[in-house]
């Protein structure tokens, strides 16, 4: 490792925040300086779907620090400007607004951006969620209308259509696969999550695409494959989000979903990455993993720092997720790959309070509980050993955004 | 080393009992955090405050 004079940590979000504190704990007292592209203070997501669109908290809840405590830890905030490009050989950052900056250690944290549908989002009333703007203008739309159709059950699908139905809307959830959050937790905990929604009045459309918005200038209805037309003022497309890479076209770094790395985190000579973006070599679960979830995004920056500072360790967590959905609280360690065998191992899950095992060649690879949070953290040592030979491009769950 | 919990920012993650069980336990029924020593020996506080850092709802606040 040589001398770091200057880090410049790109995405300003946990993953970048967290990776920049780390570097001042673990000693670092060189130059550091944290880019972002939203101009808002460095805020949480996971409460964007949840309690912020509820309506439950003010938008500034979910400020992650206080501006002063960039300043107090000598960390150079430059927020409002996105990095649009990247020179390995001469160690320089471009960004929009035409600066560049030298570093010695780089730390790419930048994010994934919404997927879209190929057209319809230009109408008004159409909306994608990853920022606290998106969450305000929805949130904004939803209690001026009256029904909403969300397209894509996955996490961030879910939580909002729960969301949005709790704010008494008219609201249906459309998705091409059988059942909501299938992909992610297997058919019968997706079976009660569909279940839950439809009892508490969630219209489910599964196994259906959609073929078309309707509108001329604001958002009429949504065209399923199967040939109605769902009427809609409100549309939410959570389809998954693609990390944000565009800005490294040409450099060099290996991008493959995600930024590929090792398994320190490192994709290039003095260049590491963390969060949503990074993409890299888990030890035990034998493969690249890309995870987007809010606690790999503080552990992999803690990882990065100390990584950037020297450390070796490779970065092998067993992955936490959580979604909050009516009174629904899902939790879960580990990894779900598709074919797992999955078995209630305490409580009921017709009653909706259960821990769940998942098993993969024999292992226990991932588990889950549905409100039943202190059994759980009990259960997850049994996933914390050496699962070894799972083989996971992704962790089922990393497609749509959820905690 | 002074701890404040925020049971409403709180999801239960159970993360801070991990990192440090003689200062944090979940409720039983939610899962909630609870808070067990406010103000923690200093042989504890390095893996207090690793439980603040840890936490992904921000849910625990270390004042020094």
């Amino acid at each position: 490792m040589g001398n770091l004079g200057r880090v410049v940590v790109v995405g300003a979000s946990a993953a970048g925040v967290t990776t920049a504190e780390t570097l001042r704990r673990e000693g670092y007292t060189g130059r550091l300086t944290l880019v972002g592209d939203e101009e808002a203070l460095p805020y949480d997501r996971p409460p964007l779907s949840k309690q912020v669109l509820a309506g439950v908290w003010e938008p500034e809840k979910t400020v992650l620090r206080p501006e002063s405590a960039y300043a107090d830890q000598d960390i150079e905030l430059l927020l409002g400007n996105a990095a649009c490009g990247l020179d390995l050989a001469r160690r320089t950052v471009a960004l929009a607004n035409g600066e560049e900056l030298g570093y010695d250690g780089l730390v790419i944290a930048t994010g994934t951006t919404p997927r879209t549908l190929p057209s319809g989002h230009d109408l008004a009333g159409v909306h994608v969620l990853r920022t606290v703007g998106d969450a305000l203008a929805l949130r904004g739309d939803l209690l001026r209308s009256s029904a909403v159709v969300v397209v894509g059950a996955g996490f961030l699908g879910t939580e909002a259509a729960a969301a949005a139905r709790q704010l008494g809307l008219d609201v249906t959830l459309v998705d091409p696969l059988p059942l909501p959050l299938v992909r992610q937790f297997g058919d019968r905990v997706a079976a009660a999550i569909a279940e839950l929604h439809e009892e508490r009045g969630v219209r489910l459309r599964t196994g259906t695409g959609v073929v078309r918005l309707h509108g001329e200038t604001a958002v009429s209805g949504v065209e399923l494959t199967d040939g109605t037309v769902v009427r809609a003022d409100v549309v939410l497309v959570a389809i998954g989000a693609v990390p944000a890479t565009g800005w490294l076209d040409g450099s060099g770094v290996p991008v493959d979903d995600g930024v590929v790395c090792d398994a320190t985190c490192r994709t290039a000579d003095g260049v590491y990455a963390a969060g949503d973006v990074a993409r890299w070599f888990h030890p035990h679960f034998g493969g690249l993993m890309r995870v987007e979830h809010r606690m790999n995004a503080t552990e992999q920056g803690m990882a990065v720092a100390r990584a950037l500072l020297g450390a070796q360790t490779p970065f092998a967590p067993v992955p936490y997720f959580w979604t909050d959905q009516f009174d629904a609280k899902v939790q879960a360690y580990g990894v779900f790959p598709a074919g797992a065998e999955m078995t209630v191992a305490h409580g009921r899950l017709d009653e909706r309070e259960f821990v769940a095992h998942y098993l993969a060649q024999g292992r226990v690879v991932g588990v889950l509980g549905w409100n039943m949070a202190r059994q759980l953290r009990q259960d997850r040592q049994l996933v914390s050993g050496s699962p070894g030979g799972v083989r996971t491009g992704r962790t089922p769950g990393s497609a749509p955004r959820s905690a | 080393m002074k701890v404040r919990i925020d049971v409403d920012a709180c999801v239960g993650a159970g993360q801070c009992v991990l990192a440090a069980p003689d200062v944090f336990d979940q409720r039983d029924e939610d899962g909630m955090v609870v808070l067990l020593l406010e103000e923690p020996p200093a042989e504890l506080e390095a893996a207090t405050e690793h439980a603040a850092l840890l936490c992904p709802a921000l849910a625990i606040v270390v004042d020094r």
